[in-house]
């Protein structure tokens, strides 16, 4: 028996409001202005007589313009590069680190500029997936919001001018010279560093994180561990998004699932509780998640300690789950993890010893090969903002780093470099820091630079240039090359730096780890002895007794996935990736419980104003299921104010409430909340493609179940028929294709997909996917071609018909869970067989191809949106507007409006023009291209060579795509053997028979049980 | 003598000549170089495909080894090298007897190696043609062996070898007068239009001295009173223009005929909009495909190297030209552009004739290296062709006709091993074309 819990995708779907219910009916939004200026007697009176006007002027102007056919030019090289063929894309190892996530990335170049990003599988640690954040980064190079020269109060200036005169005040200064910057994973930039640093004796080099681990790392005697989730059979979490935001996601996400994924030979997978005060996206993937107020980690961190190992003092926290939690960690010594988010090094501390208790050190835990992605150190930072205020600092470079913004001491930051007579900023725009600053000698992107990274010790990395540097930029190495009086250049500086390792034929060697972008060996100083741990175990212990209890109302920060920190807040992509759980999009917002917003009668929407650590920012509400109550969370990385068209002022600046407590910083506290009596609406994309309320689209069962048997996890509609029931698709009005040659099709794992959004903004990419902005995406015209669908459900099960009875059941469902469990389904083009919206294009626009394709002509497609309202998926996408030329969209959209922006479009893919409807294409020119290569090598495709870019970037592998033709091909191969076990297709009944199949997603909880609390 | 015929008649002859000259030359324009494309035809095989070499370690004469190096020949060594004359490098007739293959080998493929090295014969060939370097070729052992094997065939072949070989001496000469005809090809247009004027001009000076003699002879008819009725009935006869201007019958057909050519012109006009057949752009420089293609037999692909391998089929960048530019024909103004552009680094704005619209997709490597077409096919007799003009008109039905009635080019590649059987299974006869597996579906091309 399957469980039937009630799915939701929003709580407007649960309450069924008749807003919802009639946007829900139907496909596009009514009466929403096309025209910005309509004054109301034109827009409604004359629009046909406009028509008919501007048909004639159209015609005419054809006719004109044909006269005389505009001359194009062909432009050849003038002295062609060997290795670049127009046409022909080149691939080149890189890597992406940016102070947060590290990727070791593939970068696809055409005709010699970056165009996408993807994982590379030579990388042990990312294993070919790729973070959002990372697919985004490459329109980060064509960003015309970046300082294009060297300037000098903000003018622009000469560089050898700047230089000249950097180096005499460098040599005069009296106090310190500081470098700023967050955590650098490069041994060669440390050691330029060094070599600036032996030229300027009085030279610090600060780090710090905006979202800080120094507790963790102050626990584990000065290292930040590395962790391995797949050898986990238990995974406890206090507040740690690891999926999400926390230390390295990617290498995670592939970790964390390799023991997730089930099949009928292989039916064990990972138990996964979560303790967590906003549903982060980790929270959504635990098996039992726990919400609870941020000034609880700490005691049910002490009632966990109390459980597995004993003798530390009594905790107030007292929770069936954590109980659980602690027995199965125990029954699972050495096979299990518990990791924390919080920066409290008491917290750190407790959990460190419960993992050393539970033998887990050198078993998931390894402390000898330690991750380098977080080595900001609080205390430094906090000491050097008080010095600079004292006058005691004669220079400060600020390398990438921006704590005017990000830092919780940002106005001491600021005051601090009006006292510094030196200030030089490397960052890659005049931002918050950079602009105060009286140099700016801007950094090369990291695609256009050399560079090496070590993100865990014994995993190098490398970074080359993929293409010349588009402005008047230096690399910030070579500026502190040039100023420490050191000729070389970094990139000679860097290959020196390698000899050490390579050995043997260095040139061979060099090349290979060019190549790979990979290479093992070890150039960071050898590891120093451990040192003591901050506090030990009995002062963690008391400091968590002794903490006060907190009252009111607790707020705590945390990270988007898709923007992070903040440093890329002008990437329109990654303001427009919906939120992996809130579904929200452009700016954040505070996420309040639902009996909070009852309680205070806040509507979602209502601006409040949070006040908190003297500072307070008006952000609207979002009536957030799974919120801790009494608590509200907050993302940072928005309210940039200097960040350029696209990121400056979205949201409001949370970085501010957090505080410094005991030299670290914390991203927690209690604040009052009081209404403004404005709005702000929210533009969620949650609600916006409601897919029919009919049987289940989504499929979830229990391991145990799966056990017992894998043939009754899903349940499968059946059609009666004369000869009894029967398959849906036994019965049809249409002929069935016949596929000779290929057959396209995708199996899409809903137990492995995290919701991360990776294969979101990769399809964005490969595919020139306008970004529509704000108001339109609330306008509920977004045009992501491929969408993840979140759904809540509720905790309500057949069985409870029979306990409760029918009406008290359905009372039930109708009253909002507190702490819903989650399920992410990514949904695109089916490719239907039997496809609806082929059947009502009045021009044939849409035609099914001899592939299995569901194939979309724009040239054909003369907009009359009846496909798309055929189309029981809601996945085609209607251009309302041309993205590319019309104003409005010219701060969001920028990239497709300037010769700069435009070199990041894919050119093997049209720019959609107005008028058309566009969707999924399964990456079509991605499949001619592998066919034509293996047609040129006279040959059938090899499975693997036919890849979409969703399935290319997938840190888990949930997206397997390939040709069911051939029976060997791993789609294939899990289409037949998941076939009657966990293999279905959405909206099976209505028989449109789709060429993706989903795979049931399975908890490891107990049947018909709640376990949520 | 008929004095009023005389004076309308020239008018209107007059009024109808400019009337068809202008209509003629409206057409002329329509349709382009429509006339001068004179479907002359494709030339298979003109531009030879490289083909693998078949050809073994050491031995020569294998019919199909020298084939082989035919191609290679003429992709790689013809733009330097001649079997009688001296072009840049030595004429390579009996290369064979000269130098053992075992040093041709090593030799082509890296000579400067071998002048490095000190190699007697390699120094002393060097030295002699003006210490210029031949460039390395990547080619394998079997294929140099094909190359010196089609070299050989050649060198004992002394009469055909000599006419040919004269040609290729003529080159330079040749190259020279073509450049001339270059210059006068791009002005022929205006030499037509001129000639037209002067055409017009005189006869209008016809006509004026035609109606000028009537005229007179009129009036001295008129003073003579010796005429009888006859004379002068026929002098004062009137042609009643009015009748036929008047009939229904001449004014429905005039309406009706001018109606026709006024729909039979907006129709084709209509069609044409955003056709460029024949469209033929003057080029920065008057690069002459006829010379290099047509009587120099360079292979296509020298030039434009990505042909067989990409999507574009790449215009050639300035070193390729420099290849052989940098000896050949140095003082020519044309070259000099290039010289001029490589010095100012700027590259050459060469004016594209081919455009496809952005919606379309089109792939050169799916059609000459899967597909097995000419380059001929699609673009015409470009080795006959001075400035290049679009041959073909590239429309979606031009694509689509020659997708259904193009049979594939299954043969030997595995791709398509099965297909052509079940196509087979399913249509006795049938011809596997291209539409047959697909090949006239949307996302086929557009994407």
């Amino acid at each position: 028996m399957q469980e039937s819990p009630k799915y939701w995708k929003g709580i407007e779907e649960l309450e069924n409001s008749p807003e919802f219910a009639k946007n829900a009916f139907s496909e596009f939004a009514d009466f929403l202005p096309v025209s910005e200026k309509n004054s109301s007697t034109d827009a409604t009176v004359s629009p046909r007589r406009d028509f008919l006007k501007l048909m004639g002027f159209s015609l005419a102007a054809a006719t004109l313009a044909s006269c005389e056919a505009p001359i194009h030019k062909a432009i050849p090289y003038l002295n062609k590069p060997e290795e670049v063929d127009p046409g022909i894309a080149n691939f080149y190892a890189s890597t992406y680190f940016n102070g947060s996530d590290y990727n070791s990335v593939l970068v696809k170049t055409r005709e010699g500029r970056p165009i996408k990003l993807e994982g590379n599988p030579e990388s042990l640690i990312t294993r070919g997936g790729l973070s959002a954040r990372a697919q985004a980064s490459v329109l980060s190079l064509y960003d015309s919001a970046r300082l294009q020269y060297f300037t000098i109060k903000g003018q622009q200036a000469d560089k050898d001018r700047v230089d000249q005169e950097i180096r005499s005040k460098l040599v005069a200064t009296g106090g310190k010279i500081a470098i700023v910057s967050p955590t650098i994973i490069s041994p060669s930039t440390k050691r330029a560093i060094a070599e600036f640093a032996s030229r300027y004796p009085t030279t610090e080099h600060v780090m710090y994180d905006a979202q800080s681990q120094s507790a963790l790392i102050q626990a584990n005697g000065g290292v930040l561990p590395s962790f391995d989730f797949s050898k986990a059979n238990v995974i406890v979490s206090l507040g740690a998004d690891f999926l999400g935001t926390w230390i390295s996601p990617v290498e995670h996400a592939h970790q964390y699932i390799t023991n997730r994924k089930v099949s009928s030979d292989k039916r064990t997978m990972s138990r996964h509780f979560q303790f967590e005060p906003n549903l982060s996206l980790t929270g959504s993937n635990a098996d039992i998640r726990v919400p609870l107020k941020p000034s609880e980690m700490g005691q049910a961190t002490l009632a966990l300690y109390n459980e597995v190992v004993g003798g530390g003092a009594a905790s107030s926290f007292n929770n069936a789950q954590l109980k659980k939690a602690a027995a199965e960690l125990k029954a699972n010594r050495g096979r299990s993890l518990v990791v924390a988010g919080s920066n409290d090094v008491a917290i750190q501390t407790l959990v460190a010893a419960i993992n050393q208790s539970l033998g887990n050190i050198g078993a998931t835990i390894d402390t000898a090969n330690p991750s380098m992605v977080r080595q900001g150190d609080d205390t430094r930072m906090i000491r050097l903002v008080n010095e600079m205020n004292a006058g005691s600092v004669g220079a400060v470079i600020f390398y990438h780093a921006n704590p005017v913004y990000d830092h919780p001491l940002a106005a001491k930051v600021k005051s601090g470099i009006a006292k510094v007579p030196l200030s030089i900023s490397f960052n890659d725009r005049l931002d918050e820091t950079g602009s105060l600053c009286y140099y700016a000698a801007p950094d090369h992107h990291y695609l256009e630079s050399w560079n090496d990274y070590e993100p865990k010790r014994g995993s190098l990395s490398l970074a080359q240039p993929t293409i010349s540097p588009l402005f008047a930029t230096r690399q910030a190495q070579d500026s502190l090359l040039t100023w420490a009086g050191n000729p070389q250049s970094y990139y000679n500086f860097l290959r020196a730096n390698w000899r050490s390792i390579l050995g043997g034929n260095f040139q061979q060697g060099w090349d290979k780890a060019v190549h790979d972008g990979v290479a093992a060996g070890s150039l960071s100083p050898a590891p120093l002895a451990p040192v003591a741990t901050a506090v030990d175990t009995n002062q963690a212990i008391s400091a968590i007794a002794r903490a006060p209890k907190a009252g009111g109302i607790e707020f705590s920060l945390y990270e988007k996935v898709g923007i992070g920190n903040g440093f890329e807040a002008n990437n329109p992509w990654l303001q427009e990736l919906p939120d992996p759980i809130s579904k929200a999009t452009w700016g954040n917002y505070i996420a309040v419980p639902r009996d909070m917003a009852v309680a205070n009668e806040w509507e979602q929407g209502d601006v409040l104003k949070v006040t908190a650590n003297g500072t307070s920012i008006e952000l609207p509400v979002l009536i957030q299921p799974g919120q801790a109550k009494g608590s509200v969370s907050i993302a940072v990385g928005y309210g940039r104010e200097l960040a350029g068209k696209v990121g400056s002022k979205v949201g409001a600046n949370a970085y501010p409430l957090a505080t410094v407590r005991g030299n670290a910083l914390q991203y927690s506290g209690t604040a009052t909340l009081e209404k403004t009596g404005a709005k702000s609406p929210i533009a969620q994309t949650q609600t916006h493609h409601t897919v029919m309320d009919r049987k289940p689209v989504v499929q979830e069962s229990t391991l145990a179940q799966y056990i017992k048997n894998p043939k009754e996890v899903t349940e499968y509609d059946k059609v009666a028929t004369p000869d009894g029931l029967e398959k849906p698709n036994k019965v049809s009005l249409w002929q069935d294709y016949e596929y000779k040659n290929h057959h396209w099709g995708m199996v899409i794992d809903l137990n492995s997909c995290i919701g991360c959004g990776a294969c979101v903004i990769g399809c964005q990419v490969e595919n020139n996917i306008a970004v529509v902005g704000k108001q339109e995406v609330i306008n509920r015209r977004e045009m992501h071609w491929l969408r993840i669908d979140r759904y809540y459900s509720s905790d309500t099960t057949k069985e409870d018909f029979a306990e409760k009875g029918k009406l008290d059941t359905y009372d039930a469902m109708e009253e909002p869970s507190e702490n819903p469990s989650v399920i992410f389904e990514p949904m695109l083009c089916q490719h239907c067989n039997h496809a609806p919206c082929e059947t009502v294009c009045p021009v044939l626009a849409t035609t099914h191809s001899s592939e299995g394709l569901n194939q979309m002509t724009y040239n054909r497609c003369v907009g009359t949106r009846y496909c798309a309202n055929n189309c029981p998926y809601k996945v085609r996408r209607f251009n309302w507007f041309s993205y590319y030329t019309n104003e409005k969209f010219e701060a969001v959209n920028g990239h497709m409006f300037t010769d700069l922006g435009r070199m990041v479009l894919n050119p093997d893919v049209t720019v959609r023009a107005r008028g058309v409807m566009e969707k999924c294409s399964f990456c079509v020119q991605r499949i001619q291209l592998a066919k034509l290569e293996a047609k040129k090598e006279r040959r059938r495709p090899v499975d693997g060579e036919v890849v979409t870019a969703c399935a290319q970037s997938c840190p888990t592998q949930a997206i397997v795509f390939g040709d069911l033709r051939d029976p060997n091909s791993r789609v294939s191969q899990v289409t037949r053997r998941e076939d009657g076990e966990r293999g279905f297709h959405v909206l099976d009944a209505i028989n449109v028979q789709p060429n993706i199949t989903y795979l049931t997603k399975i908890r490891n909880v107990e049947p018909g049980k709640k376990l949520t609390v | 003598m008929n004095s009023i015929r005389l004076r309308t008649l020239p008018h209107f002859f007059l009024a109808l000549f400019l009337t068809f000259a202008s209509v003629g030359r409206a057409s002329a324009q329509d349709v382009g170089a429509a006339p001068a494309v004179s479907k002359e035809g494709v030339v298979p095989g003109a531009a030879a495909q490289a083909a693998p070499a078949a050809a073994a370690g050491t031995t020569t004469g294998d019919p199909a080894a020298i084939a082989a190096g035919d191609a290679l020949f003429k992709g790689n060594c013809a733009q330097c090298h001649a079997i009688n004359e001296v072009v840049v490098g030595p004429a390579l007739k009996d290369v064979h007897k000269r130098r053992p293959i075992s040093w041709l080998i090593p030799w082509i493929k890296n000579s400067s190696k071998m002048v490095a090295s000190g190699d007697e014969y390699a120094v002393k060939i060097y030295n002699q043609y003006q210490k210029q370097q031949m460039p390395s070729f990547a080619l394998t052992d079997a294929e140099i062996t094909s190359i010196v094997s089609y070299i050989a065939a050649e060198s004992e072949k002394p009469s055909q070898v000599t006419a040919g070989g004269a040609t290729a001496g003529n080159a330079g000469q040749v190259d020279g007068q073509e450049a001339g005809g270059a210059g006068v090809g791009t002005g022929a247009g205006q030499y037509v239009d001129l000639l037209l004027i002067v055409l017009v001009v005189v006869l209008i000076v016809l006509v004026v001295t035609l109606v000028i003699i009537a005229n007179i002879m009129g009036d001295v008819l008129k003073g003579r009173k010796d005429l009888d009725g006859r004379d002068i009935e026929l002098l004062d006869q009137k042609f009643d223009f009015s009748k036929i201007y008047k009939s229904n019958v001449v004014r429905g057909l005039a309406v009706g005929l001018f109606v026709l050519v006024v729909l039979y012109e907006s129709v084709q006009g209509v069609m044409a909009i955003g056709l460029d057949q024949g469209y033929q752009p003057t080029q920065p420089i008057a690069f002459s495909h006829k010379l290099h293609a047509g009587e120099n037999q360079i292979n296509c692909a020298y030039c434009h190297t990505s042909v067989y391998k990409s999507k574009s089929a790449n215009i050639p960048s300035a070193n390729i030209c420099m290849n052989c530019h940098s000896q050949i024909k140095t003082e020519s103004p044309e070259i000099k552009k290039i010289y001029r552009a490589i010095e100012r680094k700027q590259p050459i704005q060469w004016v594209r004739v081919h455009n496809l619209p952005d919606l379309a997709y089109f792939n050169h490597s799916q059609h000459t290296q899967v597909g097995g077409i000419e380059c001929q096919t699609c673009h015409g007799p470009i080795q006959n062709m001075e400035v290049v003009y679009q041959y073909s008109p590239l429309t979606m039905g031009w694509c689509i006709n020659c997708h259904r009635e193009q049979p594939l080019n299954t043969k030997g590649n595995g791709y398509y091993d099965n297909l052509v059987k079940l196509h087979d299974a399913a249509n006795q006869g049938a011809a596997f074309t291209v539409s047959s597996n697909g090949g006239t579906e949307c996302s086929k091309c557009h994407y």
